[in-house]
């Protein structure tokens, strides 16, 4: 081992079934350095952190952390930290009930000549740890007082104190807001400065640039490669982590947006609304159109699609379908007229992850037949097999459960979900949300395709430069009512704009 | 630095000021009927020195978001068990009385084995043991039988510890001084212990941390599962203890004895500020709803008109208020964030 690492992996492999989830990937990691580890969601990342704190059991290599003879094997987290690996997740693991002091210490509190806890020392040494990260916290208040971000320097400060020489931080930025983290980065920063290694698993490329030394590349389970950051460009990055060239991202960009106004109008809402969620507005989508709705979160944006869907009912003017009034009591009778909706919420709303994808993509069809007329089974994999090929779901096999899936093939069962049910209208609320660069770029090509054979699409998306990409309409939200249209002049600048207030389109 | 009162702490206040409230107005309402005599307060804690064993055990396992129903019946066949052997059987309570803990920790273990390590719901499992007690009551013995023939079990209940204050002269000329049963400090010295363990011991913290987050008590390092069992290994042998003080105070064992008494217990606990999901709760706030729990009765009792039911409705309405109490908190504390 050289001088100044901590710690190697070596040739680490492990299967999933069917899948190589980690093929002889290497990682070295050294003292006093915050090395960041990337790849697009299901390159196995978390396996390989997994691998690493005992989690995942891995198949074949070595792991050989400074200061300890021979190989090491971890079999738990704990296990791990007791090697002086300590790792803190992105949901924060500490017991909101208990004080700060005690959140620092359960499990190795100070204890008293009679082999009680020693209050005192423990809340002296917990203010000590807090006061010397210029964190201004009363340790002895319950931890549920203090923000998330607090929470979860403290469970950094929980890990550091336990005298860690590797510090592993997974996602912990994710629910974090610009303060935050820039305070969480001066925070590494100082762990950095008194010898410790940090991994650093993100999906924001600016913060890598911000902190980082180095960067490891995962992709599809092997290794790309090991960069210093200065020799490692953005684009470059990307293209590492995708395999492909950035060019192909600008390539899907249509250059004109096509003209809808003689197509037939498919969609044609007058004046609906739900009480409280989302004022009267009007909204005409054309046969093989792509109409975005941007906003910014929380505008109104989900409430729209759900009151068109029935998701909430409907309380004031008239729907249309295909030129015909439409009655939408409930999500049955818009599906019933072939709509479908991709909620945003796809853990709580949309897969289930005990079901296999086959299940899972014939869910909705068969939701329409009725509960009690099965589709047979030929035809289940006859559709599941056809739609795992459209939409390019990566799985071992058509019975995988869903669960195994990565976050971006999980989002394409739910997109096959609804394409089997061959629907005239499609709302896609989020598609892409949590899903890397490549599979993104996947997404909206289909949703391009499925224009193109006739189908009407809403898309909904917080990134603006992806409606830009698929989007001929954008509606414009703002405080729960539809502010505008945009039509023309589809630029960055335009619909930020239009976002803000002030737009001229109103 | 000043220190905030969180809303834990607001509630543990609220529950003693309802007490002392409840109290002084029994004062005033009963003055005539000898309501305000020291030895009112002291026959509630007489009355239910057994309850109070019970409702600790059974915050320590709420503490950890379980629950253990069994105690009711577990206090029965305590009482029968020690009734039994005295009278039918000649035995000295010097061998019952050990006999009668091991007993509770043994079906404490069961009880926690099953919940822990198998991962079956709490409430299924003490459900079980529940029935199982009930049944072993009847099992045996089928009648209702007193304690008369044991002299040193006798001897030992009928202590009064008396107080030197307090004193009044009743109707008859005759001095009456306040005094208490060897059984209430049995129930007092479990009542410290308990807070002593919950607040200074890893064992105590620990019950906390898991009603809080099992997963991340689990990330911390603590065994979840130990923890888990041994909760329930205590409040099975706290309630023996507790039958142990229970039948000091009946003198008798029967198969319908302390029906129910498993949902008084939770109804203290929660009266006193613990949480059915876990992770808030302390002794202090138990001991204050077994004495509200207490007074209500005597209230009911010491009004002669009304009929017993009337305490229940009062406990019902009770623990109503404290529900809709702790969630309103909750929402306060969430929206605060």
């Amino acid at each position: 081992m050289e001088n100044n690492v901590v710690l190697t992996m070596r040739g680490i492999t492990m299967t999933f079934p069917g899948v190589k989830a980690l093929d002889h990937v290497d990682f070295t990691l050294r003292k006093g350095e915050i090395h960041a580890l990337m790849g697009e969601n299901g390159a196995g990342k978390s396996t390989l952190i997994k691998c690493l704190t005992g989690i995942n059991a891995f198949e074949a290599g070595e792991i050989h952390v400074d200061g300890i003879e021979g190989p090491v094997v971890n079999h738990s987290t704990m296990d791990a930290q007791k090697k002086g690996i300590a790792t803190v997740y992105q949901e924060v693991n500490l017991c909101p009930n208990l004080s700060v002091a005690e959140n620092l210490f359960i499990g190795r509190e100070p204890r008293t000549r009679f082999g009680t806890i020693d209050w005192k020392t423990m809340i002296r040494k917990s203010q000590k740890i807090m006061d010397d990260l210029d964190m201004n916290i009363d340790v002895t208040q319950n931890l549920e007082e203090y923000s998330l971000a607090l929470q979860q320097m403290i469970a950094i400060a929980r890990a550091v104190d336990m005298e860690s020489k590797v510090l592993i931080l997974d996602e912990p930025t994710s629910s974090l807001d610009d303060n935050e983290v820039e305070k969480l980065f001066r925070l590494m920063n100082r762990l950095k400065s008194q010898g410790v290694g940090i991994v650093f698993v993100t999906h924001f490329l600016e913060q890598v640039y911000a902190v980082c030394d180095r960067i490891t590349v995962l992709r599809n389970g092997q290794l790309v490669g090991e960069y210093l950051v200065e020799e490692l460009p953005r684009v470059k990055l990307v293209a590492a982590m995708m395999g492909k060239d950035f060019d192909d991202l600008a390539a899907i960009k249509s250059g004109e947006t096509p003209d809808f106004s003689h197509a037939e109008v498919l969609i044609d809402a007058k004046g609906l609304s739900h009480r409280g969620t989302i004022k009267p507005f009007d909204l005409e989508i054309h046969k093989g159109e792509v109409v975005g709705l941007t906003g910014l979160l929380g505008s109104g944006r989900s409430e729209l699609a759900r009151v068109i869907y029935g998701a909430d009912k409907n309380q004031t003017g008239t729907l249309k379908v295909g030129g015909k009034e439409a009655k939408i009591n409930a999500p049955i009778d818009a599906m019933n007229l072939g709509m479908g909706l991709l909620p945003d919420d796809r853990k709580a709303e949309g897969i289930i992850g005990d079901l296999s994808v086959r299940e899972n993509i014939i869910l909705a069809l068969q939701a329409r037949r009725g509960m009690f007329k099965l589709l047979p089974m030929s035809k289940q994999i006859e559709i599941a097999d056809q739609y795992i090929d459209a939409v390019q779901i990566k799985t071992a096999s058509r019975e995988s459960l869903i669960k195994q899936l990565s976050g971006g093939n999980q989002q394409k069962v739910i997109l096959a979900r609804w394409l089997a049910t061959n629907p005239d209208f499609l709302i896609l609320d989020e598609p892409t949300r949590g899903i890397d660069v490549g599979t993104k770029t996947e997404i909206q090509k289909l949703v391009l395709k499925l224009a193109g054979e006739g189908k009407s699409i809403m898309f909904i998306s917080s990134e603006i430069d992806e409606m830009l990409r698929t989007c001929s309409k954008l509606g414009v939200m703002r405080d729960g009512a539809k502010v505008g249209e945009i039509t023309e002049d589809l630029t960055q600048e335009h619909v930020m704009k239009a976002i803000a207030g002030g737009g001229s389109n109103e | 630095m000043k220190k905030k009162i969180n809303s834990n702490t607001l509630l543990l206040l609220i529950t003693i000021a309802l007490f002392c409230a409840m109290y002084i107005i029994g004062c005033i309402i009963y003055a005539d009927k000898g309501f305000t005599h020291l030895q009112t307060f002291l026959n509630i804690l007489i009355n239910n020195s057994g309850l109070l064993c019970v409702a600790c055990g059974m915050t320590c396992v709420m503490l950890t978001a379980g629950i253990d129903i069994s105690v009711g019946s577990l206090i029965a066949m305590d009482c029968m068990f020690l009734a039994v052997g005295m009278e039918n059987w000649h035995m000295s309570p010097v061998v019952l009385i050990p006999l009668v803990l091991i007993i509770g920790i043994v079906f404490g273990a069961v009880q926690g084995f099953f919940i822990s390590y198998l991962e079956i719901q709490p409430f299924i499992v003490t459900m079980a043991g529940m029935f199982f007690a009930r049944g072993m009551t009847a099992m045996i013995y089928s009648k209702q039988i007193s304690v008369s023939s044991n002299e040193l079990f006798k001897k030992l209940a009928n202590i009064k510890i008396e107080f030197p204050f307090g004193s009044y002269v009743n109707r008859k000329g005759v001095e009456q001084i306040p005094y208490i049963r060897i059984h209430v400090i049995i129930a007092l010295v479990v009542l410290v212990v308990v807070f002593l363990m919950l607040r200074y011991t890893k064992f105590g913290r620990s019950l906390y941390a898991v009603g809080g987050n099992e997963q991340s008590a689990i990330m911390m390092g603590l065994d979840v599962k130990k923890t888990k069992l041994k909760a329930y290994i205590l409040s099975s042998f706290l309630c023996s203890i507790g039958g142990i003080c229970y039948c000091m105070n009946t003198m008798s064992g029967s198969v319908q004895q302390a029906l129910g008494l498993e949902m008084d217990a939770i109804a203290s606990s929660v009266i006193g500020g613990t949480l059915l999901t876990g992770g808030v709760g302390n002794v202090i706030g138990s001991f204050f709803g077994v004495l509200i729990n207490g007074t209500i009765s005597t209230l009911v009792k010491t009004n002669g008109k009304l009929l017993s039911s009337w305490s229940s409705i009062a406990v019902a309405a009770l623990l109503c208020f404290f529900i809709v109490l702790q969630s309103v908190f909750a929402k306060i504390k969430d929206s605060k964030k």
